[in-house]
């Protein structure tokens, strides 16, 4: 036994630790695996050995490996081992790589409940601390609803650093066990008035966390969180209920009115950008939730719109993101008071930062009118041309595609401006968004009848020139435009030009090389506009030409029959044999023209992207029932090797099953949505985008190589959208009654020095142009009483359903949590607790119980609270708001609040300058092989040299009283002159920096 | 909530990898190489702001993140959380970091991720944020070393 103790030690002395470990790892760059696979042998020997130290040692290895990408969840038995160790030292690694590796689907994890268990009720608060730090990562149900009530004792902890971690992991707990929620909802509520701010502030951001997902049931807490509001000098906290208040108010208008004044105040008086920025958004959110009804709302909004203009004014990128933020949410419900910052917001386009242009496009969306459209929309197209990255140049594309099509074109006064700059957004590089394009041009020739001559003149141009389009950008979305242009040529053949141009056009070889849908739709409509030439021909009495054109058809149409696109071939077979009948005909002189046209007639009309779903199913019809005899069993069973598609038909045969069942039934209808997802003649609505997303995995990383055009290419022939906002600008001028050009003359004198037309734009109203063109935007179709509210919105599984739980209802007592008496019975199999010795047991039984009796005790006294605070809640509502004496306290709170809790950071008296740097920090890092990579601490600058840089309105000295220090140190101001501060300077830009150092 | 604490080098070498959530190690690995390649193009002086993470969360969540020297800390936070309070979150989490490690610098985080881990316990549990106050956040981290020393070697 000695001898095995000594022999362990040595052992040990030739272990690797961490530190070896990764020393290893950086000077093995070119065998990096197979090191690592030698170190996880050495790793599987250590964790065989008895001696725990040797143990903890290996998954702390492990725990690094991890971080590499290497799965450790072989060793789980042996992260418990260690979990299970006596000394925190190795609790704690243990725990550690529990917390980076366990998930619900590891076996052993159940073996954890009693070792956690008695970590949890451990005299040290460090071991306690440890294990609710680890199970706040992998609580399981099973976890969750057999530690529940241990957690919920911690709560009462007599230490402040058990119980806030406590109530946070409460949060992982209701979430996998929802039961627990009412039990032990007193409690927490209780916390929130905890001495403790560290508790206080835990207990805040859980129930916030609760609320946001179903604020409702948190509406009588309202109460208590203002005073919360009024009373706090956390920032955090403030924040935290800040937020939450934004969740509550859209459900209680009466609170958004009490809630107004107390918040005006604060953002008239903090200081802290955080702070006000949320007091910004709750009051958004306040001012939404009171449509009307409030009189001096105004005034609310044009403070929030003020202030968010100045953070959007702000040099700091983080702010004006921020007030890009905001600014959409005020854009909803008053978009008035945020067009008059238009000249912003398209600044902000200009932006460098792209997170930045992408906010301001946002806004762009609600800003125009039908009077500035065509100007915002030039401003973005320029914008596209400039955009280097694919990504913005495609959100850029989505954009300018949404912002006119908004609200059913409404703010488009001209379709031909509208057509022209879809044609020219087809010559995008490299886009993904063809289809978007495609479906716009659909949609519009579609449904705005009086544009469709336009478009079709258009759409030809485009099928001319589709070679351009096609051959740079083969795999790329933008060759689906093409799809969109045939079928509008040939859906309204009658206002084509020159038909038999397009034609040939569409029957040139190069197609074959087109996508195969794109190609199944050149030739369906290849034959209407054949159709329509031969009617053409006919009429004007020229059989001859007739003949010609159906030759070129028999000659050309061969290339698709060959297609590798069964769609393809299919159709072109079809037609081909169609063409060759009527070529028969022609050689007799019979008129076909008529009864080839025949094959198209009628009008299509644009059907809404639901109203097939929303059909209602006819009374005492039954979807689920045989209309014939169900065929048995053996039939299906012999149906099955033939089957070609053996998947549908395994459905088929898995669905005929003789009893049907309610279960059955609903399985059945399930069957029959996936069947009808699959099947792709079902006209179905619009897959959601997630859907979307989930059908084609990757496909976002698939690299797009950019082809780097010096030369834009310029299709001949094509409008430019340009011209039209010259005509536009013409029309408007013509149509302006001559009163209204008096009084314009007027508001010129004024507006001397500003360009004019930019100032004509904005004072006119909206009424003023009339359309280019008669338009009418045909509707689409619905059937009859198809019920406008869409139910199937809702997703089934979202795991915070199970949260939304009544909490003001008294608990039953089968509610109650299960303690662990009851689980003794049940938890027998588990071999870990026969670890836990008995004696121990003993003591806790008596504590326990008792315990229990006091909590009976307090959720009582609490629950006659709660029903008393229920009735409050109104009665706190209808009062009038508070006096303005009330909130007075917010400007001292701020302020204090800064330091303490933001942590500003400290004036470094003692820092050190860059030579001054410990002995031991400079000969470590002289032995390692890599550059001393430093963090910029302010702390290795010199304070003299930091002073210099920074704006000496903000200069803080440590002369000055506490009272002025903390009144300087907003928190934002110190994220701002970190953030600067970590920007490159010379002292630091002069640092070695090798590229193959670690 | 945060979803996940990333550090990583400017070469996209992970220091410290924290998911509040199950992901597989592949996926783990991918979502740092992606985050990485996001932020890299990012110059110092544009937000610290951006969303478009396509491997985690979704619209709901965000990328808030800070570069110091030669490393960035990358915190991913869904709309329940104040941006700028993560900014000043991470501040917090790296000043901890200076005064316990005494200068803190990249070889700190390198060799000693397990100390790292254990700082960043202090200040975010379960992804939610425990403790914000540093002085706090130290005096619980040396009280733990002091109870680790006491327990002699580890070895």
């Amino acid at each position: 036994m000695a001898l095995k103790m000594v022999k362990g030690s040595i052992d040990r002395m030739f272990d690797k630790n961490l530190q070896d470990l990764v020393r290893g790892i950086r000077n093995h760059k070119e065998d990096e695996a197979k090191y690592i696979s030698q170190c996880i042998d050495e790793i599987k020997q250590e964790l065989k050995q008895d001696n725990i130290a040797v143990k903890a040692n290996a998954v702390c290895k492990l725990t690094y490996l991890q971080m590499l990408g290497y799965d450790i969840s072989w060793a789980a038995f042996n992260i418990i081992e260690v979990m299970s160790a006596s000394k925190f030292t190795f609790k704690r690694i243990g725990y550690l790589a529990a917390s980076q590796c366990f998930h619900e689907g590891t076996d052993v994890i159940m073996l954890t409940t009693n070792q956690i268990r008695k970590d949890l009720s451990s005299p040290s608060q460090y071991d306690t601390g440890v294990a609710l730090t680890g199970l706040s990562c992998f609580v399981t149900p099973d976890l969750a609803r057999d530690l529940a009530n241990d957690i919920m004792t911690l709560m009462s902890h007599t230490k402040p650093y058990i119980r806030k971690k406590a109530v946070l992991i409460m949060y992982k707990v209701f979430l996998k066990y929802p039961e627990s929620l009412r039990p032990a909802f007193p409690r927490l509520k209780e916390k929130l008035e905890d001495p403790d701010p560290g508790v206080q502030s835990a207990a805040v951001n859980v129930i916030c966390e609760l609320a946001r997902r179903n604020p409702k049931n948190y509406l009588s807490l309202a109460p208590l969180f203002f005073k919360l509001m009024t009373s706090s000098t956390n920032n955090w906290v403030l924040i935290k209920i800040i937020k939450l208040f934004g969740a509550l108010t859209p459900l209680e208008p009466r609170l958004g009115k009490k809630l107004i004044e107390p918040l005006t105040n604060l953002i008239h008086s903090t200081s802290a950008m955080s702070l006000l920025y949320e007091c910004v958004n709750t009051v958004i959110a306040v001012l939404i939730s009171l449509s009307s009804g409030m009189p001096n709302h105004s005034a609310s909004i044009q403070l929030c719109v003020q202030k968010l203009r100045i953070l959007i004014e702000d040099s700091d990128q983080n702010l004006k993101y921020l007030g890009l933020l905001a600014m959409s949410k005020i854009l909803r419900t008053h978009p008035k008071s945020v067009q008059a910052h238009k000249d912003l917001v398209l600044q902000c386009l200009d932006d460098k930062d792209e997170s930045i242009r992408l906010r301001a496009l946002d806004l762009l969306y609600g800003m125009v009118s039908k009077k500035n459209l065509v100007e915002i929309v030039k401003k973005l197209m320029s914008h596209v041309d400039k955009a280097e990255g694919t990504t913005y140049r495609d959100e850029l594309l989505t954009k300018i595609i949404d912002i006119c099509s908004q609200c059913n074109y409404q703010h488009i006064t001209n379709f031909q401006w509208y057509i022209s700059v879809l044609v020219e957004l087809t010559r995008l590089e490299g886009t993904r968004h063809g289809h978007l394009i495609a479906a716009q041009m659909l949609d519009v020739a579609i449904r705005v009848k009086a544009i469709r001559k336009f478009a079709v003149s258009q759409m030809s141009a485009l099928l001319d020139s589709a070679h351009l389009v096609a051959s740079s950008t083969q795999r790329n979305g933008i060759c689906e435009v093409l799809y969109a242009a045939a079928w509008i040529c040939g859906e309204f053949s009658e206002h084509l030009q020159e038909p038999q141009q397009t034609l040939e056009a569409m029957l040139r070889p190069k197609v074959t090389t087109l996508p195969g849908h794109i190609q199944a739709v050149y030739v369906q409509n290849v034959v209407k506009l054949y159709a329509s030439i031969l009617q053409q021909k006919e009429q004007a009495a020229e059989p001859e030409a007739a003949q010609d054109v159906t030759q070129l058809m028999v000659e050309r149409l061969p290339q698709f029959v060959q297609s590798a696109d069964l769609e393809v071939q299919e159709r072109a077979s079809c037609v081909l044999q169609l063409v060759k009948h009527i070529q028969k005909l022609q050689a007799k002189d019979v008129p076909v023209a008529e009864e080839v046209s025949a094959l198209f007639a009628g009008e299509l009309n644009p059907v809404a992207p639901k109203a097939q779903k929303k059909v209602p199913v006819p009374e005492g019809l039954d979807l689920d029932a045989w209309i014939n005899e169900p065929p048995s069993d053996s039939e299906s069973e012999d149906e099955k090797p033939k089957a070609i598609f053996h998947d549908e038909e395994q459905r088929h045969a898995k669905q005929r099953q003789p009893e049907a069942e309610e279960e059955e039934l609903a399985r059945r209808r399930e069957a029959r949505k996936q069947e009808q997802a699959n099947n792709p003649f079902y006209i179905k609505s619009s897959p959601s985008p997630q859907k979307r997303y989930q059908d084609m995995p990757g496909v976002e990383h698939i690299p797009v190589v950019q082809i780097d055009l010096s030369v834009p290419l310029k299709v001949p022939g094509m409008p430019v959208s340009d011209q039209y906002v010259k005509l536009q600008e013409e029309r408007e001028h013509r149509q302006r009654p001559e009163k209204d050009r008096r009084r314009r003359k007027k508001k010129d004198k004024d507006k001397r020095g500003k360009p004019r037309r930019h100032s004509s734009l904005h004072t006119e109203s909206d009424e003023d142009i009339a359309p280019a063109q008669r338009v009418d935007i045909v509707t689409e179709e619905m059937p009859e009483n198809a019920l406008p509210s869409d139910e199937d919105d809702k997703d089934p599984n979202d795991p915070y359903r199970a949260l939304d739980v009544d909490l003001d209802r008294p608990l039953a007592d089968s509610e109650r949590l299960p303690v662990q008496k009851h689980r003794n019975a049940e938890t027998t199999k588990s071999p870990e607790k026969e670890d836990v010795p008995f004696v121990e047991k003993k003591i806790k039984k008596p504590r326990k119980k008792e315990k229990k009796h006091r909590e009976k005790e307090r959720e009582k006294k609490e629950k006659r609270k709660e029903e008393k605070e229920g009735e409050d809640f109104d009665f706190w509502l209808s009062t009038a708001p508070l006096p303005a004496a009330a909130p007075a306290p917010a400007p001292v709170r701020a302020r204090e609040s800064l330091e303490r809790t933001l942590s500003p950071l400290p004036l470094r008296e003692g820092a050190r300058s860059p030579g001054e740097r410990s002995e031991a920090t400079r000969t470590r890092t002289e032995t390692m092989s890599g550059t001393p990579r430093r963090l910029r601490s302010i702390r290795r600058r010199s304070p003299r040299r930091r002073r210099r840089r920074r704006d000496p309105r903000t200069r803080r000295s440590p002369r000055r009283s506490s009272l002025q220090v903390k009144r300087r140190q907003s928190p934002w101001r110190t994220a701002r002159s970190l953030t600067s501060l970590s920007r490159p300077c010379p002292a630091t830009a002069s640092w070695p920096r090798t590229p193959t150092s670690r | 909530m945060i979803q996940a604490i990333l550090v990583f080098n400017n070469h996209g070498k992970p220091r410290l990898v924290r998911f509040y959530q199950r992901f597989p190690e592949e996926i783990q690995q991918q979502i740092v190489r992606e985050t990485f390649h996001l932020v890299l193009k990012r110059d110092d002086n544009i937000c610290n702001f951006l969303e478009g993470g396509s491997l985690i969360g979704g619209s709901d969540y965000k990328l808030i993140y800070r570069h110091y020297a030669t490393l960035y800390f990358v915190f991913c936070v869904d709309s329940s959380e104040s941006e700028l309070g993560i900014l000043d979150l991470i501040q917090v989490f790296v000043e901890t970091l200076d005064k316990c490690f005494e200068n803190v610098c990249e070889l700190d985080l390198i060799f000693h991720m397990d100390k790292v881990h254990y700082i960043l316990q202090e200040v975010v549990m379960g992804g939610m944020v425990l403790e914000t106050n540093m002085n706090e956040i130290v005096a619980q981290i040396e009280a733990q070393n002091r109870l680790e020393k006491s327990e002699g070697p580890r070895l």
